[in-house]
């Protein structure tokens, strides 16, 4: 069986045209995911130098104006390039299609295109920082400082501009594929929970998106034309724009973490070799995100000076969206209850996923309570916070999803020794990292401060010393999962976890075309007493017996 | 294997483009919306200052075209070429005179000095600057969209003329159409919110 | 969705314009009588039935899917919420 690495597409072009110019939902998968780590990759180092600046008080690395586009590239890179992109992009686009058992997504010229506008809104940023110095605004761009600050916010804001329609077309595309091109036998409650969890992220995608799309042009046309839409000293408001920036960068985080619940959603029961618990209530729970995130956007201005019934309101409904985000997190626990469980590197980062995101959820809480926010609005509590559930959640599912895919994605299996070191040296850094921040938040520390008084000494250079330990984490994970690229004996079986979703049943790398003979699609995707009576072992998982 | 025979798609796939572009200018009506509430009376005054003959003008050739591109459609539908090709050289008309009365009326608001940033403006009633800086941010967006449906609208008359759309192919021609809809449908919400209220 | 193979005769198209252009001229004339902010909210309502004319039968909304039909009020009700809640700020500031 040739692979669709050994098939050129469109036929007659060989070598980097085969890629540049295909329309293989495979192919653009794979270019997102070495763009995006390089991203990623690139991100970590300058979240690493802000540590390191932070480590001892006063100028250590980098100067003050520097250390504020540090901490605004990290954080644009991390948001547009990165976090939102991630899993859609890769993992939604390489198995969608063929989790509801289709050849490629409906539009596969919009999926390059998408691609294209990705790098291109990459560029742009890249661009920006050697031209006025990139800007020193926060990856928020408040007004009126981004209208009035002389680095180059207009690039900056065009960026995130390009990098939106990418987003959006990626959902609009997603939406279509999944209405549009399931198997003809596969009902919506047959669907893979990471196909539902995209499912409902691509509506945020594309109903939200537009907001902040709207919004870069109104920074820009101040920018230029000076309308003073926002501009207190002519009649306009500045929390507006505060608004209908959260407006949309709100629902954001819920485009970040729900493909990320999403793939947890897949890694656990497979791992278990249980039928997910509640099913139905996932799927509902991901779509009561999807909406009820919606509807909590300034949960982040309490101190901004809006009306007290508005801190009320928004307090309410923040409460509100913690009650699918806790059946989610049940459900996966009572999955593994009395189940069948085979550890494997994604399962255990799928449990430090859970474990993480809880804390990053609870804390979450603390923040949407009006009086206590007032107290840790803009410390590094937030920091911690939000670092818990990007990173701990939507990273570590990443770090799961990789684990879990990489051998149908590449039909090689990495090491299991090194994934177990880098997922505990990850997890242990990142506990050391980010639990500092919470007390230095708690003591009063303001995030995005260059300097800092002595009694937070103790505090950042724990914090410090945790960033380095989860960098050689990262670092020793990237070797592992590049390296089982380059070894000939380490090639992976078809469905080497046990697991019962479609692209378990086709070989690994898949072939051109997905499948060879129509998809047989189950009556329920999460089945597992064939697997379960093969006895343990059955997805013969250890690369050495494999052969 | 599933092939992608399904043209509906096409159609979906087009809506939902569609609805990020009425919430694009929803963005622009939240604005409006809060501000009309904080000044009211200045935005009565600054409607009152624009041109109610362009205005009704501009609405009645949208409409028009609107219903040409509908025509069209049907035309295609039903194999009358001719029609179908009348209709939207009609719509392309239509909005070539739109974008000229804009082009008029945003000169005569140059020459009095209203334009964003101006000094009228700046010195003048904060809700005034408001209005204005709306009025020319809504209805340039606005103008920049005709712009793009006409494009496609062309596209389309072309690809009409060499027989590439046909009664049984023809998902460009009803996407282009429903562009052309959206932007007729935006305008019917702008002209009663810049021109009306007075 | 019986909505591919619908066609709209002409007449229809002609009508529905028709109605349109009337609403225009009922707007305007009853943007002429001073109500104070009431003005606003009567010209809206007249948009939204032009609106709808030009959704239902210029785009052919009548004849679609469920799909269609769901996901568009969806987008209404996204874009009533945007407008709406801030106003549980701006209304009592």
């Amino acid at each position: 069986m040739t692979s669709f690495y050994q098939t050129p597409e469109p036929a007659g072009f060989t070598g980097i045209r085969s890629w540049l110019i295909t329309f293989d939902h495979k192919r653009i998968a794979l270019l997102y995911l070495f763009s995006i780590l390089f991203w990623f990759l690139l991100a970590v180092t300058l979240g690493g130098l802000i540590r390191l600046e932070l480590m001892f008080p006063g100028k250590t690395v980098l100067d003050a104006q520097m250390y504020n586009s540090v901490f605004t590239l990290h954080g644009v890179i991390m948001i547009f390039l990165f976090i939102i992109p991630a899993l859609p992009a890769i993992f939604g686009n390489f198995f969608l299609p063929i989790h509801i058992g289709a050849e490629d997504v409906y539009f596969p010229r919009l999926n390059l295109l998408s691609w294209y506008l990705y790098m291109a809104g990459g560029i742009v940023a890249i661009v920006s920082l050697f031209s006025d110095g990139f800007p020193d605004t926060g990856w928020t761009f408040y007004v009126p400082f981004s209208i009035s600050t002389n680095t180059n916010v207009s690039t900056a804001v065009f960026a995130a501009f390009i990098l939106g329609f990418s987003s959006m077309l990626t959902g609009l595309n997603f939406i279509t594929t999944i209405h549009k091109m399931r198997a003809k036998n596969m009902g919506w409650l047959q669907l893979p929970l990471f196909t539902w969890s995209l499912y409902a992220t691509a509506w945020v995608q594309l109903l939200a998106t537009p907001v902040i799309t709207i919004t870069l042009v109104l920074v820009v046309v101040e920018r230029f034309f000076n309308v003073g839409l926002f501009d207190p000293a002519r009649g306009g408001d500045p929390i507006l724009y505060q608004h209908l920036f959260w407006m949309y960068s709100h629902p954001a985080v819920y485009i970040m973490i729900l493909p990320g619940m999403g793939v947890i959603s897949e890694i656990i029961p497979v791992s278990a070799r249980k039928s997910i618990f509640g099913y139905k209530a996932i799927v509902a729970s991901s779509l009561a995100i999807a909406i009820a995130g919606s509807l909590v956007w300034a949960h982040h201005m309490y101190t901004s000076g809006m009306s007290d019934t508005a801190v009320f309101v928004f307090s309410l409904l923040t409460y509100v969206v913690a009650i699918p985000s806790a059946i989610k997190v049940f459900s996966w626990v009572a999955t593994l209850y009395k189940g069948a469980i085979e550890m494997t590197p994604p399962l255990l980062f799928s449990l430090c996923f859970v474990y993480l995101f809880s804390v990053g959820g609870l804390t979450g809480l603390v923040l949407g309570a009006a009086g206590a926010n007032i107290h840790v609005h803009d410390t590094h509590f937030v920091v911690a916070h939000f670092h818990f559930t990007m990173f701990g959640g939507t990273g570590f599912a990443f770090f799961a999803a990789l684990h879990y895919w990489w051998p149908k994605m590449f039909g090689k299996m990495y090491d299991f020794k090194k994934a177990y070191i880098a997922a505990i040296l990850v997890t242990a850094g990142f506990m050391l990292h980010y639990v500092p921040m919470f007390v230095l938040g708690l003591q009063g520390m303001p995030r995005r401060y260059y300097d800092y008084l002595p009694q937070y000494a103790a505090g950042n250079f724990f914090a410090g010393f945790g960033a380095l330990c989860m960098i050689a984490g990262i670092g020793l994970m990237m070797v592992n999962l590049l390296g089982s690229l380059a070894r000939e004996r380490t090639a992976a079986a078809d469905d080497p976890w046990g697991g019962v979703t479609l692209e378990w049943t086709i070989p690994s790398p898949p072939p051109l075309h997905n499948f060879d003979k129509d998809p047989e699609v189950m009556d329920y995707p999460y089945d597992f007493t064939k697997v379960a009576a093969a006895g343990p072992g059955a997805g013969s998982m250890d690369p050495e017996t494999d052969k | 294997m599933t092939a992608q025979t399904d043209p509906t798609g096409k159609k979906l796939g087009m809506w939902l483009f569609l609805y990020t572009e009425i919430v694009l200018f929803g963005g622009l009506f939240v604005l409006y919306a809060v501000y009309f509430a904080g000044y009211t009376e200045d935005f009565i005054a600054g409607a009152k200052e624009l041109d109610l003959f362009f205005g009704v003008v501009n609405t009645i050739i949208l409409l028009i075209s609107s219903f040409c591109v509908a025509a069209g459609v049907t035309a295609v539908q039903k194999a009358h070429n001719r029609i179908a090709l009348a209709g939207l050289w009609g719509a392309l008309a239509c909005g070539a005179i739109f974008l000229v009365n804009k082009y008029i009326e945003w000169g005569h608001k140059f020459a009095y000095g209203i334009y964003p940033g101006s000094d009228r403006l700046v010195d003048g009633p904060a809700g005034q600057n408001l209005f204005f800086g709306l009025y020319f941010v809504v209805t340039g967006l606005h103008g920049l969209h005709i712009i793009i449906g006409m494009t496609l609208l062309a596209v389309s008359l072309v690809l009409v003329t060499r027989q590439k759309i046909t009664a049984q192919s023809n998902a460009m021609l009803e996407n282009s159409g429903l562009y052309w809809h959206l932007v007729d449908l935006i305008w019917i919400f702008i002209f009663p919110l810049f021109y009306l209220v007075v | 969705m019986a909505s591919e193979s619908h066609i709209i005769e002409y007449k229809t198209l002609g009508l529905t314009l028709a109605a349109l252009l009337v609403l225009t001229g009922v707007t305007v004339g009853a943007a002429s009588i001073d109500l104070g902010r009431v003005n606003v909210w009567i010209a809206l309502m007249i948009a939204s039935v032009k609106a709808g004319f030009v959704l239902l039968v210029f785009m052919h909304m009548r004849w679609e899917g469920r799909t269609l039909q769901w996901s568009f009020l969806a987008t209404v009700l996204f874009l009533a919420v945007m407008i709406g809640f801030i106003f549980w700020d701006v209304a009592f500031r």
